[in-house]
Parts: structure tokens; C-alpha cells; sequence
């Protein structure tokens, strides 16, 4: 491992302090570690984070918003009843990521700044003759990028979730959705800016009686997902009054389709509209390599979610969460 | 007597160990706490004063030649103590290309320039810390001068594989092939494809190697602890004698760890020229590389059957990868002999030479990728024939050993198919696909598969000390390579003594120990079990012949054949009265203690008299989302005969296992090279992935019972393989009943089904 510089500041303001060239913050270290052991990443200084006051709180704000703090462990914040309560779709994306040990220790704002993860991480780049199964079909033109890993970001987008940022000139804030951004750097944060906070609007909350995150992948429990989709509908008696849908693993970021909340709102729900709000969803979609399948994958994946999320959110987190097999008797619970 | 080997062994001894009071019982392994409270000591567990720690560069090509290292800037660093590349490798006295045991294979340890396969080791950096020894091996940032790698089973030549020796398989024909084909009212030609798979036991190898003069000690986890004594004292040019192994414990072996690999002689190396204590421990990702693995197949099928569904040939081709170096070619198409009765049987096997490393024995060598593509092929068979698979299978059964017409030292596989047929609720499955569906709308599907396993056996020695306390001593260098053989061996110990386990010490996994022999081909029980068995009755032999001798004792003048040794005591067989304990005897003729020995192998008329095979049948259910066509094993039932079954709950273990890894075998594991490199992509279990425990559900053992009496005194076979077979092709069987979608290869994956 590559020597490295080591510091721990008491404070948020001394760590911003402490941020140079080269240096990377430490929270719970689940993804950076793990690239610093491999050599993938070489920071030149760690700032280790994960100590600071007043970062790891779930507070419900004045305006009926969640604000979640960036030292939060996903862990926690799924297993929050409140949230989960306000959110279940967050909890069970969530709940569907990694495993139990790597949730307990993975903080919120990591998951949002981790790493695209396939095969061919950290270099070459990615050969569609390969393997393209984890390369995006969406918002890439065909060209071979790798799709975002996280799971939490998929219903996060759909949400409207926010950022908040604190850096060398002040804090400032930014819609989710506007955090990525294609190529290097893979974010549009400033280096040397730091996420605080996640915040989830009120009107997030108004969608908790329909709303299920779906993951397909090929083994049951702690691997990253094939295709995804996160689905919420905000119902006015028999039909949509509003609906949310956003898809993960498809494109090199957590990717939120318009069209086809445009398509649904105001429609009674039905096997028809949520095929036809699937299609509109991939609508741009361009195969790399052999992995056409995934667009059809992605297609069937939305609309499955959007039929779970009409049926209505279950009382309880399924036993194995966001899983085509989550109903079924006796499945150990992995929370 | 005139046939003394095919007979059961009948003298007391041999009574009193089939109906012993510790084998047979389901006792908790005895290292169970130690494991999991951290106080076993593993191989990387050692560290002597003044350790250094190796780390090897891997190459990320596949085929070239390195043009440049910066040592340069990897000796600057602080810490790294030395650097060996080609240039300044210290000289081996033995040839790594030369075969010093009859498990080993060429190995690669800095001999020139060239590269072979991806992660091949180009060079060796020592230092103080494992961190700074890591950060050396990245500042070196080779050049390569690559070319085109060879990865896929398209991208060589085809050859026949010439038969010899371990990895060479045979082909093997009987009968009239042609005729068997020209008779045939209905038949298949198929083809099936199985992946390359590594081997990733949990403990990865590691060695610690300290060198005084030329008496050499390693720990290192092994399988076969003797062997390794012999390899590494081949490639150091010292006397076998001069090298002591410990392997008390192994974090599993899987075959990996029976051969021996370069990074381990890279170790010993760097240790003898530092003149210090070296480890070296590989990384999960150096797993895939240099340490063997299952070799991917392409495999093609052609069966056939008359009228009456009975097979008239059954046609088995193998086309498997090698290294450019050397040759170890998974012995598919061996699968389809011995089990069915057809009326031609026809095994053949083809190479091609890929720049990948040399593959090796991985659980179920040959068994595991070829009885998933046979089966597969008997269902598509029986479902031409418009047969239930079951019925297929028994309208096929082989009475004897097809091709040989060698009566079978037992064979429970009748039993095996319809006791778990029972527990799987077999019976009113639909004949035509994809008619179930579960109350989640998922589809539903059954399969089945049968597993057919060698039950061979080696040659191990052991050693029993009674002592004047009634207490014992068994020895023997046998490892435990997690399966809990240091539990079942001292049950087969014990009782041969006639003690219980508590009077029993058991040492094992050090190599001053007589020879245990090899913990691999699911012969490890019956062999060394057979040694120390052999060991205990010589004992008790000599403390009979003391108390027989003995005017003072009971047994004065009786003879020892129908002597028994059991709770301590020796007593007339069929009149306990008549007897005295152990102590007694021992204390008055005053001999501190008795050593008795004992070896164990099979005969090898004995072989040639009866075929020997433990049995299997695997029944599987699927669940298949029939839009999303993610799948999942919901139940497994898996019946088998192997012969005797010592300790239940560590052989329903071991057949668990197996059983999962069909799972993994079945879905997930595949290694995938990028094509421009050659390098494995998934190299880690991020991407390499094996079945998680939400992948494993409604899985049922059930053990069959089976006498055996020629297989060896014991009437033991071997739990250690067989669990993997017949669940691959049960599950793909089950996936074609769910779906109606026949996928013709392994892993089966979600966009297969999708594109179906």
C-alpha cells in the first residue's frame, strides 16, 4: 500500500482545513479501503471523517423534509422506523445493497460518491466483447461506460433528494440528480468539497403507500444489480395523481425517466399503461456489445416495479428486500 | 487363503471397529471451537522473529514478455529488503519444469522473461512489513511486450489428448460405437459448455518458510503433507528427511493445495537467500492464476436408444483447455463410464492449449463438469423418449459396471433414486415443461441428476502408543482440510482401540508423522482411516499376545483371534466376563506402553475384481420469475450411498457443501478473460461470484445405507466429492422443466433465459 498522510480533525471546519491535492476523506471507508488494499486508488492523505460532531443524525425538519446526515450508516438509516416509515422505498433499496456487515459500516454520502464498479475497474477501459452486463444502455450514446453501482441513489433521485455541501467557500446545496456527471471527474464537486447531508423534501414522504424498489441480479443476496427500478405513485382514489420512476444500473448515473412519469400520471394503473411507461422509459436505449437483454431486462424490471408499487407497500420489509422472491415463506431475514 | 482380498477381513478387531461405539456417531467436530474463537493456529498464523513478508507481481497479460521492471524504485522504497526478478533469481537445485510427485505440474518461478498467463508471477519483492513488500511489487510497473492472447476454447487447435498419468485422461471405448449409433430408433447429438472456474477455499495459500542450515520448515496449509516434504525438497536439493511440514489446519483445499505451486518455492527461496524467516500469503485475487483451477469444456453428446428406450450408445466427447506448458485436461467425458448401461460407451478427450494457467483437480475433477452435461443429455434423451427422467434413468440402470461387465463392490443407487424421489415428492411431476407455478406466480420447475464418484484409496501409515494408563496415542501426518477428518479418523482410531474418544489423543498435520498420505480423490478416510485402524489392532494384537501369555490374567491361554478390545477392556468374544482392562495388563508386565503400526492400501487384484463407486441421486426444484428470469434453487434433496458412514453430521456436511457448490457450479461461477489482455476480469468475489446463503434454501441429505465389504476392511468410500455431482445437471433439468428453455450451458444466467 502507498504511503499516505493521516489526519483526524475535531471539527467540520478543520477538515476542510485539512483538505490538499491528493487527499480523500475517510467515512466508513467500505469503498475506499478496499481500492487503496487493491491500488486501485492512491490517495496521497486520508481525512478521516468518520469522528466528526454532528454528522450522523436523522432529523425531521420544520418543513416536513428528512435530513439525513453524510456519517449516517446505511444500516441505521434503513433501520430507522421513522425513515422507513416516511420512505420505505429508500429503506428497502437500501436493504437490497451489500451485505449486513459492509451496511453496518457504510456511511450515506459514501454510497453516494462510490466508485462504478465493473469488471474492468480501475482500467483498462471497459471491452463491450467481454462483458457488458454492467455497462449503461442509457445516457452513455453507445459508447462502453459503466453503469453506477448504488442502489440507495435509485429511489433517491426519484425523490427529489438534495445534497448539502460544505467546501473551502461555504456551503451550498444541489439536487442529486446534478451530483454526476459524465467522465472524469465523476461528480461535480469541487475538489475538495465535502457532502454533509442528504435531505428527502416533504413531498417525498406523500408517496409511501405505493412505492417499491426492485433489483435483478444473478444471485439472490450481495451483488450489484442487473437492472433496477424504483416506482412510486401517489394515488387520487382509482387513479395516478403523481408517479415517480428512476432506474439503476442502467446508465452511469442513478437515472430518473420523465417521459414516463409524464405517461402515467393521471391514468388509472393497469398491466397496459405500466408496460407502455416502461417502454417510454427505454426508449433512448442503446445496446453496447451483446447487452441488448439488458434494455429488455430493464423494460420488464419498471414495469414489475410500477405493478408492486400500484399493489400498495407492504406492512412489513420483505424478507428479502427489492428481491423478485422477497414473498416467499420461509426466507431467512437478511436485515 | 485363496481370496484373501475380496473377502470381507473377519477377525474381531475388524468386528468390533464396524460396530464401534465412537464410529457411526454423530459427534461435533473436535476443532470446531478452536476455529471459531481464533485459536487455531493457521499456516499465516506463524510468525517467527525476524519474519519478512513476500509479495509476488502478477502479470496482467496473458501472453508476452516482460521488457521492464523499476527496481530500481521498488528497492528505494523504505522497508523492501530485497527484489528478485529473472535477472537475479537465486538458483533452484531441482527444475521447476520436472514433476518431482504424481501431483505436480510445471511452475513458474521467475525462470526468464516470458509470460505464460495472467497472473503468473514476474517478480518477488521481500520486506519488512507486508506493506511495504506490497508497495515495492506496484513500483516496479512493468512493461509488457504483449501479444494476442489465447483465452477461449476457439482460440487454439484442437488435440487428442495423450494418455498418462494424472490429468491425461484415457478415452475409453466399448462396444460397437458405430453399430450403437446405427441402431438407434431415436437419438440426441448435443453440446454442452461448462466455465472456467478457480478454486477460492477461505483460507487462500500461504506458506512461512525458515531455513536453519539446510533443514528446512514450512508451514503451509496441505493436503497431502508427505508430498510436499518430497516437492520442495526436490527443488532445494536436500534430503526429504531435512524438511518438516505443519498443516494442522486448512481452510479448505478443494485440490488447490494438494499440488505444489511457484509463489510457495518463491517463498522458500527468498527465505534460504535472506537468511531470515519469509511468509507470503496470496491475496484473493492471486487465487486466480498460478494455483490451478477447473479447466472450462466444451463437451458434445450423442446418445441414442431403440425401441424399448434402452440405450444403444452413449457418445462423450470433451474438448477442455491446458496451459501452453503443461497438460491437465478436466476428465469430462470419464463421467459417462461406469454408469449407465448402454450398449456402447464411448469416453474421448481433446485439448487445446490456451495462455491461461495450467488447470488441476477442483472437487469432482472430470465427475462434476462432465455429469452436467450427461445428465442434461439423459433428460433431453428421456424426454425424446417421452420418459419420465426417474424412469429413464432405471430402464437404463447398470447392474454391472457397463463396458468392464465387473460386478460392482456395492452399489445402493436404486435405493439412493427412489428414497429421494419419496423426499422430494417426485412422483406426479408433469411430464411436459413449464405446467407450475407457485402462489407468487413464479415458475416451477424439477430436475434431477445422478452422482457417480470413485471410491479409491491410497497409501497412508499410522501409529498407535497404548499407554500403561489406559489412555492412547494415534499418529498419523493425515490433514484436515476443514472436512473434520481430525474428528473422524480419531472415531475410527478410537474404536480400533477399543476406547472412547476422551482416553484418545489424536496428533495429525505435521510431517514427522507417518505418512497420512493425500486428503483428495474422497479417498482420505478409507486411507488413512484404513492405517490407523490397521495401527490400533496391531496394538491390541500385542496386548493380547501379553495377556494370553499371562498365567496371572484371565485371558491366559486364549487365543487372540477371538479376542475384543472395547471400553478399555480385552475380553473372550461372547463371554465379556472373561477379560481385564487394558491398565491391568499393562501394569503387570510392567511395560510402560505398546506401539503398535499399520498401513493401509487396496490391493490392486482387488481392484480388478469389483468396481468400486459411491452413488448419488439429486433432485432439485427451481423458481423462476417467468419475466425478470431471475432464478433460484428452492430445494435440493440429494440421496447418496457411499459405503460407511463414520460421523453423519460431518459427511452430510461434506455432501452439503458439494451440493452447494453444484449451485454455484450451476449459475454463478465463471471467470472471463478480457479478450485484449487475457487477463481475468472478475478476479475477486466482487465479480467471481459463488451462491450466498439467500442462494441456499430446502436443502435435505439423505444417507443410504450401504455394506460394502470389499472396498476395504472399513467398508468406507468417500463423501468428499460426490455432493457436486448430479446437482449441476439437476438443476439446469430443472430449469428446462420451469421455463421450457433447454440452456446448453453453464453458468445459466438471467440473459439466457431472456434471449431464449
Amino acid at each position: 500500500m502507498k504511503m499516505f498522510d493521516f489526519a483526524q480533525p475535531a471539527t467540520l471546519d478543520e477538515a476542510i482545513g485539512a483538505w490538499e491535492p491528493g487527499a480523500a476523506w475517510l467515512g466508513g471507508g467500505t469503498n475506499l479501503v478496499d481500492l487503496m488494499k487493491t491500488g486501485a486508488v492512491q490517495p496521497a492523505k486520508l481525512i478521516d471523517i468518520s469522528r466528526l460532531p454532528g454528522l450522523a443524525g436523522i432529523d425531521e425538519l420544520d418543513d416536513g423534509a428528512t435530513r439525513i446526515g453524510a456519517l449516517v450508516r446505511n444500516a441505521d438509516l434503513a433501520g430507522d422506523p421513522a425513515f422507513a416509515g416516511r420512505y420505505p422505498m429508500v429503506a428497502e433499496a437500501l436493504l437490497s445493497g451489500a451485505s449486513g456487515q459492509l451496511r453496518n459500516a457504510a456511511t450515506v454520502a459514501g454510497n453516494l460518491m462510490q466508485y462504478p464498479r465493473d469488471a474492468y475497474f480501475p482500467g483498462p477501459e471497459p471491452d463491450p466483447m467481454a462483458d457488458a452486463s454492467s455497462l449503461s444502455v442509457l445516457g452513455a450514446g453507445g459508447e462502453p461506460v459503466t453503469v453506477h453501482p448504488s442502489d440507495f441513489c435509485v429511489p433517491l433521485v426519484a425523490l427529489d433528494a438534495v445534497v448539502e455541501i460544505l467546501g473551502p467557500d461555504g456551503p451550498r446545496e444541489i439536487a442529486l440528480a446534478d451530483l454526476y456527471q459524465p467522465g472524469e471527474p465523476r461528480t461535480t464537486l469541487i475538489p475538495g468539497e465535502l457532502v454533509t447531508a442528504l435531505r428527502l423534501p416533504a413531498a417525498a414522504a406523500e408517496f409511501r403507500a405505493n412505492c417499491r424498489y426492485l433489483k435483478v441480479r444473478d444471485r439472490t443476496s450481495f451483488a450489484f444489480a442487473m437492472a433496477s427500478a424504483a416506482a412510486s405513485l401517489r394515488m387520487d382514489g382509482p387513479h395516478i395523481a403523481e408517479a415517480r420512476l428512476s432506474l439503476g444500473a442502467v446508465a452511469p448515473k442513478p437515472w430518473r425517466v420523465a417521459e414516463a412519469e409524464a405517461l402515467l400520471k393521471g391514468q388509472a394503473p393497469g398491466a397496459d399503461l405500466f408496460a407502455r411507461a416502461a417502454d417510454a422509459a427505454m426508449a433512448g436505449a442503446q445496446p453496447v456489445g451483446g447487452n441488448g437483454w439488458k434494455i429488455e431486462l430493464a423494460r420488464r424490471t419498471a414495469a414489475r416495479a410500477l405493478a408492486m408499487a400500484a399493489a400498495g407497500t407492504p406492512a412489513d420489509m420483505p424478507a428479502l428486500p427489492a428481491s423478485p422472491f422477497g414473498n416467499q415463506t420461509g426466507d431467512l431475514a437478511h436485515v | 487363503m485363496s481370496e484373501p482380498m475380496s473377502e470381507p477381513m473377519s477377525d474381531v478387531l475388524d468386528r468390533s471397529i464396524r460396530f464401534g461405539s465412537n464410529a457411526g456417531q454423530p459427534l461435533t467436530r473436535r476443532d470446531g471451537i478452536a476455529k471459531v474463537t481464533g485459536t487455531a493456529t493457521f499456516a499465516a498464523d506463524n510468525l517467527p522473529d525476524g519474519l519478512l513478508h513476500a509479495v509476488y507481481l502478477p502479470a496482467t497479460i496473458a501472453r508476452g514478455r516482460v521488457t521492464k521492471l523499476d527496481v530500481d524504485a521498488a528497492r528505494a522504497h523504505p522497508g523492501v529488503v530485497a527484489v528478485y526478478t529473472p535477472e537475479n533469481r537465486p538458483p533452484l537445485q531441482g527444475d521447476p519444469d520436472d514433476k518431482p510427485t504424481m501431483f505436480s505440474f510445471r511452475i513458474e518461478v521467475l525462470q526468464d522473461d516470458t509470460v505464460r498467463y495472467a497472473g503468473q508471477p514476474i517478480a518477488l519483492v521481500l520486506g519488512e512489513t507486508l506493506e511495504a513488500a506490497t508497495e515495492g511489487a506496484r513500483l516496479l510497473n512493468p512493461d509488457y511486450d504483449m501479444q494476442t492472447p489465447r483465452t477461449g476454447l476457439d482460440d487454439g487447435d484442437p488435440f487428442d489428448v495423450e494418455p498418462g498419468g494424472f490429468g491425461r485422461p484415457a478415452g475409453t471405448t466399448h462396444g460397437d460405437i458405430d453399430a450403437g449409433h446405427a441402431a438407434a430408433a431415436k437419438a440426441i447429438d448435443v453440446t454442452y459448455r461448462t466455465a472456467s472456474q478457480y478454486h477460492n477455499a477461505m483460507e487462500t495459500h500461504a506458506i512461512v518458510a525458515q531455513w536453519d542450515g539446510d533443514q528446512l520448515l514450512l508451514d503451509v496449509p496441505t493436503q497431502a503433507l508427505n508430498m510436499t516434504c518430497a516437492a520442495y525438497a526436490y527443488f532445494f536439493g536436500i534430503p526429504v528427511e531435512n524438511v518438516t511440514v505443519r498443516s494442522p489446519y486448512l481452510g479448505g483445499g478443494f485440490g488447490s493445495k494438494a499440488i505444489p505451486v511457484g509463489p510457495s518455492v518463491l517463498a522458500i527461496l527468498a527465505a534460504r537467500a535472506s537468511g531470515r524467516p519469509v511468509k507470503l500469503m496470496l491475496t484473493r485475487q492471486q487465487m486466480f492464476g498460478p494455483v490451478a483451477h477447473r479447466g472450462a469444456t466444451r463437451q458434445r453428446l450423442r446418445l441414442g436408444i431403440g425401441d424399448d428406450a434402452a440405450l444403444t450408445v452413449l457418445d462423450h466427447d470433451s474438448l477442455s483447455e491446458t496451459s501452453t506448458f503443461d497438460d491437465f485436461h478436466e476428465p469430462a467425458a470419464n463421467a459417462s463410464q461406469g454408469l449407465y448401461a448402454a450398449g456402447a460407451i464411448r469416453s474421448s478427450h481433446r485439448g487445446v492449449r490456451l495462455d491461461i494457467g495450467t488447470p488441476g483437480p477442483m472437487r469432482a475433477p472430470g465427475e462434476a463438469s462432465g455429469a452436467a452435461a450427461l445428465e442434461c443429455a439423459m433428460d433431453e434423451m428421456a424426454e425424446a423418449a417421452g420418459m419420465d427422467p426417474l424412469e429413464f434413468r432405471l430402464k437404463n440402470y447398470a447392474e454391472t459396471e457397463p463396458g468392464t461387465g465387473k460386478p460392482y463392490s456395492s452399489k445402493a443407487l436404486r435405493d439412493c433414486y427412489l428414497q429421494g424421489a419419496e423426499r422430494f415428492g417426485w412422483a406426479g411431476r408433469p411430464m411436459a415443461p413449464r405446467q407450475m407455478q407457485d402462489e407468487d406466480g413464479l415458475l416451477t420447475g424439477w430436475g434431477m441428476g445422478t452422482a457417480l464418484f470413485p471410491a479409491p484409496m491410497f497409501a497412508a501409515e499410522a501409529r498407535a502408543t497404548l499407554r500403561a494408563d489406559g489412555s492412547a496415542l494415534v499418529e498419523t501426518s493425515a490433514a484436515d482440510m476443514g472436512q473434520g477428518s481430525w474428528t473422524s479418523l480419531a472415531q475410527i482410531a478410537a474404536d480400533s482401540l477399543g476406547l472412547s474418544m476422551d482416553q484418545l489423543e489424536f496428533h495429525a498435520g505435521h510431517s514427522s508423522l507417518p505418512d497420512g498420505g493425500v486428503a483428495g480423490g474422497s479417498g482420505h478416510t478409507a486411507t488413512a482411516g484404513g492405517a490407523l485402524h490397521a495401527a490400533g489392532r496391531d496394538t491390541i494384537r500385542q496386548l493380547g499376545e501379553l495377556a494370553a501369555g499371562d498365567p496371572a490374567s484371565p485371558l491366559y491361554g486364549a487365543g487372540n483371534a477371538s479376542l475384543v478390545a472395547q471400553h478399555g477392556r480385552l475380553f473372550v468374544e461372547g463371554d465379556p466376563g472373561r477379560g481385564e482392562s487394558f491398565t491391568d495388563i499393562l501394569s503387570r508386565a510392567g511395560v510402560p506402553e505398546l506401539i503398535g503400526s499399520g498401513k493401509a492400501a487396496r490391493p490392486p487384484e482387488a481392484g480388478q475384481r469389483h468396481a468400486m463407486y459411491s452413488h448419488g441421486a439429486v433432485f432439485a426444484e427451481v423458481k423462476v420469475d417467468p419475466e425478470l428470469c431471475q432464478m433460484r434453487v428452492s430445494r435440493l434433496v440429494g440421496a447418496f450411498a457411499a459405503g460407511r458412514i463414520i460421523n453423519p453430521k460431518l459427511a452430510e456436511s461434506q455432501l452439503m457443501g458439494g451440493m452447494i457448490w453444484g449451485i454455484g457450479f450451476a449459475l454463478h461461477e465463471e471467470a472471463k478473460h478480457d479478450p485484449r489482455t487475457g487477463r481475468i476480469l472478475n478476479a475477486d468475489f466482487a465479480g467471481y461470484h459463488v451462491p450466498v446463503n439467500a442462494d441456499v434454501c430446502g436443502l435435505e441429505v439423505v444417507t443410504v445405507h450401504e455394506d460394502d465389504p470389499f472396498v476395504n476392511p472399513l467398508g468406507i468410500k468417500g463423501v468428499g466429492e460426490i455432493g457436486i455431482v448430479g446437482t449441476v445437471g439437476a438443476i439446469g433439468n430443472a430449469i428446462r422443466h420451469a421455463t421450457g428453455h433447454r440452456i446448453r450451458r453453464f453458468p445459466i444466467r438471467i440473459e439466457d433465459l431472456l434471449t431464449a
